[in-house]
């Protein structure tokens, strides 16, 4: 029995020990961020690695998306007669929700794993030892571009899937369910409100920051050679994935719910 | 008097991983230009020393002075101009393998001394030179060279900004003996060049006898013997005598069960 209550005791206890550890790299790494000296060469590499590279990825997943939706909508919404609003639906849909969260896991598994990947490298072959011997301290070096161009970034990515998305809907509805394309764009247009698409940019820099954040910080504490290096890129995609939809839930409450 | 003050003072430095104790109360002074190194098993905190010195790690209690400053507790910026004064030659070389070879070498005056990169290449290529590499392999990476090249460059970038103090870890450590008798040399020839003070760690005594001034051993987080190299074979202490000639059979009995 006691046994059983000092294992408790214990995860108890290292998980304290995780939040702290977790709270207080996330203070230094935005602290950071504010205070110069800035590394506009890695910031803009970074940036381009997120937001350029990624563009590929995050256009075939909001294309899809936009294209069963219009599917799914029109055949589900035909039992009550309701197939006019399957506009509305796709582009709320899209750029509420499916949009930044789905762009927001891509960008994890892409960008996330190799961040932890790469940082986690150079912490175990001691590179980050050498950056500090080389007085240049690791956040600002490594880990506050990574994530100003992770939250810069996810907004733009998400709002080319945004536009994406809601054409794979027009190409599904104009093309194979027969709507008129001018009807079905003024449709999108006429319950889309500025809120809709800015509530999803918020997820979406929120994302960023969290993937980058996950990616850095799982890299930077991870050890023991290369199996370490695979348990920090397994941590920071997952517990990057569990954290976008807890806050997508979260924001999507501080802006919609009554 | 400037002369007088030690460059490295360690004054009874306790460091502990949880329950096991690995610096058990270090005393240990290193004055100007002298070449000091530190012997002692795998796994007795020769390592965890030196980045005790360098604030990677920090002590329990103790205090470490670098040119009389106390520099345990030392953050931020104040922390950053004691580290302009080190260079340190990693054991595994820990070179930036996204940086040519270059640019690893000139990492320290692009980023700590905020020098041209013009201007930083051409010392560079300089300090290539001395350490025997061609200004050709200046563009390749680190991943594209031999580990006897990538030690040379560490050492190029340990030497690049003409610190006071050079660390050397394990130098020879992964080194055929031909080459491990070439970085040996160029330690020797470059710490003459600089006039820089060097404190080494290594458990090869063809590299220790060839570098060192003075020697030190450590064994169970203490140092139980100080002296001149030459004396090193007249000890008279059995400890020593065992690890110089790598017997089995001595007071040092291997904990070979974990």
């Amino acid at each position: 029995m006691s046994e059983f209550l000092a294992t408790i005791g214990r995860v108890f206890l290292a998980f304290l020990a995780h939040t702290g550890r977790l709270s207080a790299f996330t203070a230094t790494a935005v602290s950071h961020i504010v205070r110069p000296p800035f590394y506009p060469r890695l910031i803009m590499r970074s940036m381009v690695e997120i937001g350029y590279y990624s563009l590929p990825v995050v256009g075939l997943t909001a294309v899809f998306t936009g294209m069963v939706l219009a599917l799914q909508s029109y055949s589900g919404f035909s039992r009550f007669a309701a197939e006019g609003a399957v506009a509305t639906v796709v582009v709320l849909s899209i750029t509420r929700e499916l949009a930044p969260v789905l762009a927001g896991l891509m960008v994890a598994g892409r960008i996330g794993a190799s961040m932890a990947a790469e940082i986690g490298t150079m912490r175990v072959t001691e590179q980050i030892d050498a950056l500090t011997t080389l007085s240049t301290n690791p956040f600002k070096y490594l880990v506050a571009p990574r994530i100003l161009a992770g939250t810069v970034m996810l907004p733009f990515l998400v709002l080319v899937a945004d536009i994406i998305g809601v054409f794979g809907g027009y190409i599904v509805g104009v093309y194979k369910l027969g709507f008129n394309s001018a009807s079905y764009i003024s449709r999108t247009w006429e319950y889309l409100m500025p809120l809709d698409v800015i509530s999803g940019l918020t997820k979406a820099a929120v994302f960023g920051f969290l993937i980058t954040l996950m990616g850095c910080y799982n890299g930077y504490y991870s050890k023991g050679g290369a199996q370490g290096v695979g348990a920090a890129t397994t941590n920071a995609v997952v517990s990057a994935a569990i954290l976008i939809l807890v806050f997508n839930y979260v924001i999507t409450t501080l802006f919609f719910g009554k | 008097m400037a002369t007088q003050t030690p460059k490295i003072e360690l004054s009874n430095v306790h460091k502990a991983f949880g329950p096991k104790v690995v610096l058990d109360g270090i005393d240990l002074t290193v004055t100007h230009g002298e070449s000091v190194v530190v012997i002692g098993g795998s796994g007795t905190g020769k390592s965890v020393m030196l980045k005790c010195i360098l604030g990677l790690l920090h002590p329990e209690s103790g205090s470490i002075k670098v040119d009389g400053e106390e520099v345990v507790g030392m953050k931020g910026r104040e922390r950053e101009r004691i580290m302009r004064k080190f260079g340190m030659l990693f054991q595994g070389g820990a070179l930036f393998d996204s940086l040519k070879v270059w640019e690893n070498v000139a990492f320290g005056l692009i980023q700590g001394q905020k020098m041209e990169r013009p201007k930083a290449r051409d010392i560079a290529i300089e300090k290539l030179a001395q350490v025997g590499l061609a200004a050709s392999s200046g563009d390749l990476f680190p991943a594209e060279l031999s580990g006897g090249m990538q030690k040379r460059v560490g050492l190029a970038r340990a030497i690049a900004t003409s610190p006071d103090i050079i660390f050397f870890d394990e130098p020879t450590t992964g080194l055929d003996p031909i080459m491990a008798d070439v970085i040996n040399g160029l330690i020797v020839k470059c710490c003459k060049e600089v006039g820089a003070t060097a404190l080494s760690i290594t458990h090869d005594m063809a590299s220790a006898r060839k570098i060192a001034d003075r020697i030190a051993m450590l064994y169970k987080g203490k140092l139980i013997w100080v002296g001149p190299a030459k004396d090193i074979d007249t000890s008279g202490n059995p400890y020593v005598d065992q690890f110089i000639h790598g017997r089995e059979e001595g007071p040092i009995s291997m904990e070979l069960r974990a």
